[in-house]
């Protein structure tokens, strides 16, 4: 392949970037309104109750409302994404505050209020499950296990001081989190001679699509799903989608006309998918100079009501369960747990984070009770190239961990500022008794995450892109990435634009619309630039290819190449490409190319045993993060941020910065502010004032250095980067704490309520 | 009622309520959907625009309010030939991901500017802090409005009004 320079690497003006910037581009809620009805939807006031009778009164709502529920649905009352259980809407019983009821649509906004206040719902209040104990106690919605080596047995010896191990053991919970992206979730759908159209914010057209057939019972050809722009997603427009798009469809059909749902800010909190809530207990053998031996960990996330994706997000979970260290011995057991809660969904990381944050602060307890500084402890276990992973897979020569490690640290100046910290608090203690009005304190973590589906995913998709010649020859990519702000309509052209030897711009990418593109998978796992973007760029080389040859056919010339949208003989420049491209048009040759992912033959993975490679490659990111503790009030303020991500190449510098600045800062928020407060079932901070997302004054300054370490495989050995960042760093804010002020907190978010508790309790020896 | 008011340089008239959210008549009224409602309270700063050349948040600004006045929004930015320039080094810095946020943040940027030639980190972010950012974790922000070259900065970066404006008090 050619390769000219100044594509991949460079940062181009992203094709979304003008019409972002200029307020043009038009996302759900921009559409005119003309001739679309307004839906709205009655929602469950209880955590868990029988719905006794379900009325419309008519007297009470406009004249022409349309009024839907679950009796309405004559095909499948399910959301289909793993199992079929959420319902579409609630017919017996609710198992969340906010399930959906019933649906309504009217003419406009303020009418369809009226209607919805014209349903009147009688319920039976039932005992909801809502902690982690009781959910415990009942079957859990699924679980899952990783075995390797003999890890009970080295445990046992830790436990009883032999063979010179020592055992640690921590516990370790972190929060829901809501997405907040700032385009609540917007849908709008319409019936036209019994063929359904959808089109709203969505991550994944073909997972919408799905889900329309199951529900209508229709046949593939009966639903036509566009995904448009979205105003971010980060996992949180995976699953819910399916579900907003079966609503509006259930009222366009019901009104005859195209009903569009666009829920309020309110309704967005209340009623959506959110992180899974996590709780991880870790026991683990380690010699004296801190090597790890065994490591058992039992990780629950709280599913909420509906299986959802869950077991998923716990597989995902698990398999990062010991980070990117050597851990020879180990037994993970992970179980999502049932409450009535929404559903846990999709959020940027999808359970790594959650495992990931537990390791870490481990890695820290381990320290601690060794009396090893992080970055030692970290080097002595880190994964070099030749060691092995619990699942047996081995590092291949791509694995950047130390090199991420050592770069953070480097530039972080980790070291030398956590011993000065450490210093000074020990000569400030008990805390709060110097004259420290501010504590500063540093802390350090590291984390991976392995890019693309989990296991045999991507084998099983074998996803296909196509890549066509428009009639003015121009290469055109039809593929059902969307664009959430991360960057796919701009790093994919680029992708195919290097691979065929054109220039960015004769690369267009069509809008993901399921009548037109083929299902590539959905936008999720890391996987879009690194799968759908190679598939991409075999594609169009591919293409290209064909025309040229047909060319050098044509002229009886061999040796033609394309380069920078130039056509090459031996004897210098032939012609343009587009010219080429139309001639090879106008003789009617085809003009598309369809191909598939290919993903590496090597790559096998046991989905009973969990053994083998789960993901082809790894991405590694380390941060130190700088907090200062404000020591009468336990506030945090974290101040810096330096971090080094090893993203096997750079294609868009700009953007793949874009990628890990902000997954830090989201997971800073989730460390320190989101918390999603729960009173008997009832979200106590559900709007935007009450649930804190960190602002420019919040954000820490931040130092993001790339590293290369390339993978085998395409594209160019980049790895997937945009749930990396979300991994580790809550951690890193904990540590930083503890550097601070000497409370060691396992559990996130760090609110000043939270740190004076556990502070208490140290203070009166109730806890190691 | 109807009120009149100086829409990016141009005099328009609008019938409503006095009651009407500025943002909805931006919105439905003049179809100008680059303001965005992110909250509908006043929080996130997706709606902002300028009020005589102040950043507002049009969720919480009644049409009354801008009576005689002189509203600016994105669309409007976009329209000078230097505004134009500004949005475009804004998205090649990597300002803008999602796109959400970013017509107020751009407007509340540009007011910035205007006030602040030479802005340091502390003073970008305070001007900014009341625009919610969930993509970009605001470096790129940072990093766009404070190398952001002078020579934008005089008045023609906003539209300026091409009526006569109407005493409104």
């Amino acid at each position: 392949m050619k390769h000219p320079p100044g594509i991949l690497g460079s940062s181009p003006l992203r094709r979304d970037g003008l019409e972002k910037v200029t307020g043009a581009a038009r996302y759900l809620d921009d559409l005119p309104a003309e001739g679309t009805w307004v839906g709205a939807t009655v929602r469950s006031r209880h955590p868990h109750a029988r719905i006794v009778s379900l009325r419309f009164d008519r007297t009470k709502a406009p004249a022409d409302a349309v009024f839907v529920h679950a009796g309405d649905i004559d095909g499948v009352n399910g959301l289909q994404i793993l199992d079929d259980r959420w319902p579409i809407l609630a017919s017996k019983e609710v198992h969340y505050v906010g399930e959906a009821v019933a649906l309504v649509a009217a003419p406009t906004a303020e009418d369809a209020l009226r209607a919805a206040a014209a349903v009147e719902v009688e319920y039976e209040q039932r005992p909801a499950v809502l902690d982690w104990e009781e959910a415990a106690r009942n079957e859990p919605l699924y679980e899952l296990a990783l075995d390797e080596g003999r890890c009970e047995a080295i445990l046992e010896a830790a436990a009883n001081g032999d063979d010179g191990l020592i055992l640690v053991e921590g516990e370790y919970f972190t929060g829901a989190q809501e997405h907040l992206y700032l385009e609540t979730q917007a849908m709008l759908a319409e019936w036209v001679d019994g063929r359904l159209a959808v089109t709203g914010s969505m991550q994944c057209p073909y997972y919408v699509k799905n889900a329309l057939q199951h529900v209508f019972s229709l046949g593939e050809d009966a639903v036509q799903v566009v995904g448009r722009y979205m105003g971010g997603a980060f996992g949180g427009k995976e699953d819910y989608p399916s579900l907003l798009a079966a609503h509006a469809a259930l009222l366009a059909r019901a009104a005859r006309r195209p009903v569009r749902i666009v829920y309020d800010r309110h309704e967005d909190i209340v009623a959506t998918t959110k992180r899974h809530p996590s709780h991880t207990r870790i026991r683990s053998a380690v010699k004296k100079d801190g090597t790890l031996v065994a490591a058992r960990v039992d990780f629950d996330l709280d599913g909420g009501a509906y299986l959802g994706l869950s077991p998923v997000v716990l597989s995902r979970g698990i398999l990062h369960a010991t980070g990117p260290y050597r851990v020879p011995n180990v037994r993970i057991r992970g179980r999502v747990l049932r409450t009535d809660t929404p559903p846990s969904g999709a959020f940027r990381g999808f359970g790594a984070p959650q495992s990931q944050f537990a390791w870490e602060r481990h890695m820290d307890r381990i320290g601690r009770r060794l009396g090893i500084d992080p970055l030692t402890l970290r080097r002595r276990n880190v994964l070099h190239p030749g060691d092995r992973l619990p699942t047996g897979q081995l590092m291949d020569a791509s694995c950047g961990a130390a090199a991420a490690l050592e770069e953070a640290a480097r530039r972080g100046d980790f070291l030398r500022r956590w011993k000065k910290a450490e210093e000074d608090r020990r000569r400030d203690e008990p805390l709060g008794r110097g004259n420290r009005p501010v504590a500063t304190g540093v802390g350090l973590s590291l984390a991976f995450h392995g890019a693309g589906f989990t296991g045999l995913g991507e084998h099983r998709m074998r996803s296909p892109v196509t890549v066509r010649l428009t009639a003015e020859g121009r290469l055109e990519i039809l593929c059902a990435a969307t664009e959430m702000g991360q960057g796919a309509v701009t790093v994919l052209p680029m992708l195919a634009a290097d691979a065929a030897g054109l220039r960015i711009d004769d690369v267009l990418i069509h809008e993901p619309d399921t009548d037109v593109v083929p299902d590539s998978g959905p936008t999720v796992a890391s996987r879009t630039t690194m799968v759908v973007g190679a598939t991409a760029a075999r594609a169009a080389h591919e293409l290209v290819q064909r025309i040229v040859q047909w060319k050098e056919e044509q002229m009886g010339e061999a040796a033609l190449r394309v380069e920078d949208s130039r056509l090459l003989g031996p004897g210098g420049e032939i012609g343009d490409f587009r010219e080429l491209a139309r001639e090879y048009l106008a003789a009617g040759q085809p003009d598309a190319v369809t191909v598939h992912n290919e993903p590496p033959p090597w790559q096998r993975f046991d989905e009973d045993s969990y053994h083998g490679s789960a993901y082809p490659t790894y991405s590694y990111q380390a941060q130190v993060i700088e907090v200062e503790v404000d020591t009468d009030t336990l506030q945090v303020r974290p101040t810096r941020a330096v971090a080094a991500a090893e993203v096997g190449k750079v294609l868009h510098e700009v953007q793949c910065r874009g990628q890990v600045e902000g997954g830090l800062l989201q997971a800073v928020g989730w460390a320190l502010w989101e918390e999603m407060k729960r009173k008997d079932g009832q979200l106590l901070n559900d709007r935007m004032t009450t649930y804190i997302v960190p602002t420019f004054l919040d954000a820490p300054e931040m130092e993001v250095h790339l590293i290369e370490e390339p993978w085998e495989g395409p594209p160019h050995g980049a790895k997937g980067v945009g749930e990396l960042p979300m991994d580790g760093p809550a951690s890193a804010v904990c540590a930083a704490i503890e550097n601070a002020v000497g409370i060691a907190l396992d559990s996130i978010p760090a609110t000043p309520e939270r740190l004076l508790d556990h502070h208490i309790e140290a203070a009166q020896g109730g806890r190691r | 009622m109807k009120v009149h008011f100086i829409l990016n340089g141009k005099a328009v008239e609008a019938e409503g309520r006095p009651t009407d959210r500025l943002l909805d008549v931006l919105r439905h009224v003049f179809h100008l959907t680059g303001a965005k409602e992110g909250c509908g309270e006043g929080e996130c700063g997706a709606c902002t625009v300028l009020l005589d050349g102040r950043t507002v948040l049009s969720c919480l600004v009644p049409l009354i309010q801008v009576d005689g006045r002189s509203v600016i929004t994105v669309e409007g930015l976009a329209a000078t030939e230097k505004g134009h320039a500004y949005l475009e080094r804004f998205a090649l810095k990597g300002g803008t991901q999602c796109g959400a946020c970013t017509p107020g943040i751009v407007l509340s940027g540009a007011h910035l500017l205007q006030e602040h030639p030479h802005p340091s980190h502390r003073e970008v972010a305070h001007a900014l802090a009341g625009n919610i950012c969930r993509c970009t974790g605001y470096q790129a922000i940072q990093r766009a409005l404070s190398e952001e070259p002078e020579a934008v900065l005089d008045s023609t970066l906003l539209p300026a009004a091409d009526a006569e404006r109407e005493d409104g008090s």
